[in-house]
């Protein structure tokens, strides 16, 4: 058990570090990377607590997809690196308290909590312990939870388009093929037919 | 009939009243009557406005050149014809009305409706025909009416003659009522309907700010008066529970004695009663120190100085006294202050009559003088006496002021009598009527003032009041006064060489519409005095009178009248005699004298010329400091405290709120995330502890 | 010892309140408050599966799979947004961002 332990405090003393050097690093492309790093501990964790799946796809999705997503913007925009300015000390001494207070009530709660006792009997969806735990999820996902499924779909179909709508910038003269117009051609716009002479070519029709 | 007597005055007043609406509404179509005066041609920069606080210096003529550009109103005509011919009619009525009541023994009450019903008080409206009435019907009917046809004369040229011919009717109306009632609140209507009347017809020429201030300042001083009238007849409901005169009088010997708590002090209930309703009296009938609205009251045109300030407003008082004899004949300490105060008015104005300028000034102040006279009649028990006077003072106080208005109308407006002088070539028929009038006043044997000052003195003489004497030796002097300055005017305006050589010249005798009140005045000035001696003063008193006055057991006055010295009996004539011959010294034969006297004695001069300084008292102690209360609670009491805490202090507060909220809308990302976050911990704290 | 559920929640409270700092305390940029949030829904997810396997619900998982979803979405147009204000503005840093002042 103190395998387990250890491994617990590792993941999570990284996860922790990272996540502050996310606020602090200077070069923002560092705070990509330490949120990198936090994701990839949180995905320990949750191996540790037995979700494998989830974890493997907060690799996928999250560092795979979002964190290259802030990569890109990062690098995109001319984002330069930040001299600590004056003013934040205005807000640090109200920002501590804030924070500190957050930090202490979620503190009381994990203290002082306990499971009611009519919970055990409550659990809507039992965890099956004779197969892997993506097959799980894949039994109540697709089954219980299909309208929230549907609509996790519609959701990332929204954001699709939204992320495109909103930054989409039409060049005036890049050329593009307007396939609809092509096709909709018809001879009249395009073929005329002249009487030629033999010999005479079009002339000054041309 | 008697329906009739009081309410064709109000027909007229309604009617030309609506024609003067009309009028108005025809002349300034949409606009209102402000701003049709900028069309006048103003003078107002010749006259200086003030709270009636007059020096010697300055006459104030009647403000007619303003009103000679305007057309007249439309309907005056039709107007006039209407009241005039109304209120003549009332006035045979009203002599009828005598002879029925007087000798025919006609009495009776007239009820009409039911006015209030509420709990123990009702009140009516009931017309109380008695001798007493019957004599104000007469008095006032009949200066009305001449007065209204005098004024289509005199006001010829104002373009507002319909509006003061309602005006006119209406007064008569409110008077009709006062003498008429049968119940102290319907007196006290009338007696505020006169005052109304009296403020309107004052300020009748309202583009003058003069005007205006004398008629605030006849209201206001009559409400002082009023206000004490007020409290009398609440603490006769108190004493009686009731306000009609019937169940009062009857009431009235069982209280005698009783005691009522006044301000922790106790008093006799009746004379603190008396002395109440005696203080309206005072304030309406201009006595001793409510006074001071008279002269200014000369503001108004001429013929409504003679109905009201001469006549009858003035004399509603002295009716009061009388109609409520039976009260006061059982508080003679009531009694005792009438006669002080009359007493005192009467020597009092006729020493400032002495030396005013200003032709209607002088008569206002006789007026008050011998309306101190009726006031010392009354208070020694002698009712009739009183009333008397007042029968025959209506008469030639009424032709003294019409007349007046005759020699201003010839001398163009012109009022100051040092202005004047060698009118009676010019205007002789005026001069003569002039000149009766003012025997009539002085008490030349024979005439109406005679017979009634005379019985005055001598009542004085023989009251048993504790100030009768006091009173005796006031109104001898004031005697002597009064034909003093009365025959000064005379002198002044008619004889001498003429001071206006333009006016003089241009003087005409007035038409023949005005000439004919005077004439008929006249002669009442002449033949009012013996033909009713002996019902007024003598033996018939007990048969004409009956019950409208009342007579103490021990009020012996009119009996003792007829027994006094001969040289008691002639001492008002020689005094009358001796005021002739010092006038004539001095403003016939030796004018320098009174220029002389006045230089040397000026302290004294001028204290009589500015009224002993009334005004400028009255000023100091109460218009001040009522206006410094007034400026105080609007500034601070009603700017600061109920404005600032009230509607301007929320909405300053709210902009206030408002200006620093937006402080937070800084448009800053960053705040907007902070702020949220704010909200959260806040919300996460309330659910952890507040939530059970 | 034993890792018990408290440690896990522990663990998921600190990485919030982190993720809290860091959007408050960040006088860079813009990106890093996305971060912050990304952060923060981490430790939401770290919170629910540590419910999930404590009691044997397999709920938490889903659910987590759920905000998983969402928090792409939602980073992909935070960023969208972010391009596209940078496109107007010129400029990313926290204290220019004042058009919303009223």
């Amino acid at each position: 058990m103190i395998v387990a332990a250890l491994f617990f405090y590792l993941f999570a003393g990284i996860c922790v570090a990272s996540a502050v050097m996310v606020v602090a690093a200077r070069n923002p492309v560092h705070s990509v990377l330490y949120l990198i790093l936090a994701f990839v501990n949180a995905a320990g964790l949750f191996v540790m607590m037995g979700a494998e799946f989830l974890a493997m796809i907060l690799i996928v999705v999250y560092v795979g997809a979002v964190a290259v997503l802030f990569l890109f913007v990062v690098m995109m925009l001319d984002v330069d690196f930040a001299e600590l300015k004056q003013g934040v000390l205005q807000f640090l001494p109200i920002g501590m308290l804030i924070g500190g207070i957050f930090l202490a009530e979620l503190l009381l709660v994990v203290g002082a909590w306990a499971i009611g006792p009519g919970i055990p009997q409550a659990i809507t969806a039992p965890i099956p312990t004779n197969i892997s735990n993506t097959e799980a999820i894949g039994l109540v996902l697709y089954t219980r939870y299909v309208y929230f499924f549907e609509a996790a779909g519609m959701i990332l179909l929204v954001a699709m388009v939204g992320a495109i709508v909103l930054t989409l910038q039409h060049r005036p003269r890049v050329r593009r093929q307007d396939i609809g117009e092509q096709v909709a051609r018809k001879p009249s716009a395009s073929i005329e037919v002249v009487k030629v002479r033999s010999g005479q070519g079009l002339g000054s029709n041309t | 009939m008697y329906q009739a007597i009081v309410f064709l005055p109000l027909l007229g007043a309604i009617l030309a009243g609506m024609i003067a609406l009309a009028g108005a509404r025809a002349r300034f179509p949409g606009k209102g009557p402000a701003a049709g005066g900028e069309d006048h041609a103003t003078d107002h920069g010749g006259h200086h406005g003030g709270s009636g606080v007059h020096g010697g210096g300055v006459i104030h003529s009647s403000h007619h050149e303003a009103e000679e550009h305007e057309p007249a109103a439309v309907g005056s005509r039709t107007a006039e014809l209407i009241t005039t011919t109304l209120l003549l009619i009332c006035m045979i009525l009203s002599w009828i009305a005598l002879v029925d009541v007087g000798f025919a023994h006609h009495d009776m009450r007239v009820p009409l409706f039911t006015w209030m019903a509420a709990g123990d008080l009702k009140v009516d409206w009931s017309l109380r025909i008695d001798t007493l009435t019957a004599v104000m019907l007469v008095v006032v009917n009949t200066v009305s009416a001449f007065v209204h046809l005098y004024s289509i004369g005199y006001m010829h040229e104002d373009p507002y003659r319909p509006r003061f011919f309602s005006y006119l009717s209406f007064f008569t109306f409110a008077m009709l009522t006062l003498v008429t009632a049968d119940n102290l609140v319907q007196l006290f209507f009338g007696w505020e309907g006169v005052g109304l009347a009296s403020y309107l017809l004052i300020g009748f020429w309202y583009h003058k700010p003069e005007a205006n201030a004398a008629a605030i300042k006849a209201f206001i001083v009559n409400r002082v008066g009023d206000f004490g009238f007020a409290l009398g007849i609440f603490a006769v409901f108190m004493l009686t529970g009731a306000i009609d005169f019937e169940t009062i009088f009857a009431q009235a010997p069982a209280l005698t004695g009783k005691m009522i708590n006044f301000f922790g002090w106790q008093a006799d209930a009746l004379t603190l009663t008396c002395l109440f309703l005696f203080m309206g009296a005072m304030g309406k009938s201009a006595q001793f120190l409510l006074h001071t609205w008279l002269p200014d009251a000369m503001e108004g045109p001429t013929p409504v100085s003679a109905l009201i300030h001469a006549a009858t407003m003035v004399t509603a008082g002295v009716f009061m006294v009388a109609r409520l004899s039976p009260l006061f004949e059982l508080a003679p300490n009531a009694q005792a202050f009438v006669t002080l105060v009359g007493a005192t008015t009467a020597i009092f104005a006729a020493t400032i009559g002495l030396v005013q300028n200003d032709i209607k000034r002088i008569v206002a102040y006789s007026t008050c003088s011998q309306l101190g006279y009726m006031f010392v009649a009354m208070g020694v028990g002698a009712y009739s006496v009183g009333m008397f006077h007042l029968f025959t003072h209506a008469f030639f106080k009424a032709l003294l002021f019409l007349g007046s208005g005759s020699v201003i109308h010839a001398m163009h407006h012109e009022q100051d009598i040092r202005h004047m002088g060698g009118l009676k070539d010019r205007i002789p028929y005026t001069y003569i009527v002039m000149i009766v009038g003012t025997l009539a006043l002085t008490g030349f044997p024979l005439t109406a003032g005679y017979f009634s000052k005379d019985a005055i003195i001598e009542a004085a003489y023989v009251g048993k009041n504790p100030l009768a004497l006091y009173a005796f030796i006031c109104t001898v002097a004031a005697a002597l006064l009064t034909s003093f300055y009365s025959w000064r005017l005379i002198f002044k305006t008619f004889h001498g060489e003429p001071h206006d050589r333009q006016h003089w010249k241009d003087a005409h005798e007035s038409p023949m519409v005005m000439l004919i009140p005077l004439g008929f005045l006249a002669i009442g000035s002449i033949l009012a005095g013996l033909p009713f001696k002996e019902i007024f003063a003598g033996h018939g008193v007990e048969g004409f009178f009956r019950e409208s006055l009342t007579f103490a057991k021990s009020n012996t006055v009119l009996e003792d009248m007829h027994h006094v010295p001969l040289q008691i009996g002639i001492l008002p004539t020689v005094m009358m005699a001796l005021g002739f011959v010092i006038a004539w010294q001095f403003y016939i034969r030796r004018p320098d004298i009174p220029v002389e006297l006045a230089r040397q004695h000026d302290w004294l001069y001028r204290f009589l010329l500015n009224k002993w300084y009334f005004d400028e008292l009255y000023d100091l102690i109460f218009v001040r400091p009522i206006k410094w209360i007034g400026r105080e609670l609007w500034k601070k009491g009603d700017g600061w405290l109920i404005d600032g805490f009230g509607p301007d202090g929320v909405s300053a507060r709210v902009l206030d709120v408002t200006r620093n909220v937006v402080r937070l809308q800084t448009g800053y990302l960053y705040h907007y995330a902070f702020a949220m976050l704010i909200g959260a911990a806040a919300f996460i704290t309330w659910f952890m502890f507040a939530v059970r | 010892m034993t890792i018990g559920l408290g440690h896990y929640l522990s663990v998921a409270a600190i990485l919030f309140t982190l993720g809290i700092f860091g959007i408050f305390l960040n006088r860079k940029n813009v990106i890093i408050i996305l971060m912050s949030i990304e952060l923060i829904l981490l430790a939401v997810n770290i919170n629910l599966v540590a419910f999930s396997t404590h009691l044997g619900d397999i709920t938490g998982q889903i659910y987590a799979l759920l905000v998983l979803t969402v928090a792409a979405a939602e980073a992909a147009i935070g960023l969208a947004i972010l391009v596209v204000y940078y496109r107007n503005r010129g400029s990313i840093a926290v204290e220019d961002i004042n058009l919303m002042k009223g």
